[in-house]
């Protein structure tokens, strides 16, 4: 059993200075056979064994992966948390996520920092005043809330922005998400990992997948670097190499991955106490606990496994954001990454069963899976222990793609693609 | 971010040009014919490789020709450049 966090346990650990404090999870070497293993130990597939274990008394299962946890987009994102999608479907899908965050640091008993700072999406031209409006309507009828704002209400809730008529693409107004926000992105991954481990999961580092083995139509293992491991149920949670993993199945997915850039500028002192993103000039930017400003950039628009991106969008990136932001003109950049982000053709996500009995998917969330990691964890994980999915996931199956029945949300992704 | 050598124009900026996805896949022949599974595979499945891959690219900012690239989606190295209905010079 963990030792609770408390403000006691840590008057108690520093009497030692802070040298004898639990591991947070343990570093097994993995059994013969699992009863379900998830490939990926991101934020998603971390949460997805939690509740595994937690909601469905699966403890005797495995989370592999690759690299180190939390290492890929789960360590690489902005950090952004909302739920004002537009179609009923993304609607409960990414609000039950958000309700699921606003517990989350006491259920886990680790601090994810969540901040209700809120998330401000500017228009700046009469579609997208259109598009906001619209889409606000439809969050109120889904019970999330939203409001839209004048030009004159923005500059009030964010005085740095530059709302002259005279820039490129002036601000016409935007909308507000009160209950979005940002999170620690480590923490979400650390906490779900301890979480898990406590019930019994194993958290399998320094892992690859090499191969799958299936017997006909149904899955009867994995080969991995560290040997061969039997389980009858896979979950996939492999991000931008969903495809590498689908590969090895002859399976074809949907999606093309391609790299999307963030960085973050040196730490100054508190200046934007909120998330700004905008779709039309491609620019978002909130500051972190530590001040840094943190940006968003574009991705590129080919296939690409590099995690680096490419010079001309973070120039586009950064050219918009200055316009917007006159303040920040002599900010120095401290850091640029990239993350593979597997992109549906509907920017919509995955969460679905195979044709191959025994095996899941959880992918395509392209631009925008961190706001829903708990939402996805827990539904992911009611789909692979009851082999049926949920009804907050029913239409993220992947036959849409053959019936037709797409969720589109190109208007609501942040990130144009 | 790369160089790419244009089969009409010689090297240029990447930027110049934008990428068409997957190369050789071919439309049906007989639409009216197609199960909705067939045109799922047709419109929507990628193999999306990590490694060497072939696409389409359009030299967008410049002659504006379409023509095929053979490059390795792990490092963007390019391996090849040909135009449109020649055979892929590499398996």
């Amino acid at each position: 059993m963990k030792n609770k966090y408390s403000i006691f346990s840590l008057i108690k650990n520093a009497f030692s200075y802070h040298e004898n404090w639990q591991r947070a999870w343990r570093d097994p070497e993995p059994k013969k056979e699992y009863d379900a293993i998830i490939i990926g130990g991101g934020g998603h597939g971390l949460a997805t064994a939690y509740y595994l274990a937690k909601k469905h008394n699966m403890t005797n299962i495995a989370v592999v992966e690759k690299s180190w946890i939390g290492g890929g987009n789960t360590g690489r994102n902005t950090t952004i948390i909302r739920s004002n999608y537009l179609w009923d479907a993304s609607a409960g899908l990414y609000d039950h996520a958000l309700k699921i965050w606003e517990g989350l640091s006491q259920e886990l008993n680790y601090n994810v920092m969540f901040s209700q700072r809120g998330v401000m999406n500017l228009a700046h031209n009469l579609q997208d005043v259109r598009d906001l409006q619209r889409r606000t309507h439809a969050n109120r009828l889904n019970g999330i809330d939203a409001v839209y704002l004048n030009t004159k209400e923005v500059k009030k809730f964010c005085p740095i922005i530059n709302t002259s008529p005279n820039i490129r693409y002036p601000v016409l107004g935007g909308t507000l998400q009160r209950r979005a926000g940002t999170a620690r992105h480590d923490a979400v991954a650390w906490g779900y990992a301890r979480g898990a481990d406590d019930m019994g999961v194993d958290i399998i580092q320094n892992c690859e997948v090499k191969g799958i083995k299936r017997n006909g139509d149904s899955i009867e293992g994995i080969e991995t670097t560290k040997g061969y491991i039997k389980s009858k149920k896979i979950g996939v949670v492999a991000a931008g190499h969903s495809s590498v993993i689908a590969n090895m199945v002859d399976l074809k997915l949907p999606l093309e991955s391609k790299p999307l850039q963030a960085l973050v500028s040196e730490p100054v002192k508190p200046i934007i106490d909120t998330v700004v993103m905008s779709n039309a000039v491609h620019a978002y930017v909130s500051q972190s606990d530590k001040g840094e400003l943190v940006i968003g950039a574009g991705t590129d628009a080919y296939v690409s496994y590099t995690q680096r991106g490419s010079h001309d969008v973070v120039e586009g990136t950064l050219k918009a954001i200055l316009e917007l932001y006159p303040i920040f003109s002599r900010m120095k950049m401290l850091r640029q990454w990239g993350g593979i982000v597997d992109i549906c053709p509907d920017a919509s996500p995955i969460i679905s069963k195979t044709h191959i009995k025994g095996l899941y998917f959880n992918c395509g969330w392209g631009t925008g899976g961190f706001k829903a990691t708990p939402g996805s964890g827990d539904l992911f994980a009611h789909t692979i222990a009851n082999d049926e999915p949920h009804k907050l996931n029913a239409d993220f199956n992947i036959n849409r793609f053959v019936s037709g029945d797409l969720v589109d949300e190109h208007g609501a992704a942040a990130v144009a693609h | 971010m790369f160089l790419i050598n244009c089969p009409y124009c010689g090297e240029r900026d990447q930027s110049e040009f934008s990428a068409g996805g997957e190369a050789h896949i071919e439309r049906p022949k007989q639409p009216t014919e197609l199960s909705d599974d067939q045109w799922a595979e047709y419109l929507f499945m990628r193999k999306n490789i990590k490694g060497v891959q072939f696409e389409r690219w359009n030299h967008a900012h410049g002659c504006r020709k379409w023509f095929n690239m053979v490059r390795d989606t792990s490092n963007d190295k390019i391996h090849a450049v040909y135009k449109m209905g020649e055979k892929p010079p590499i398996k």
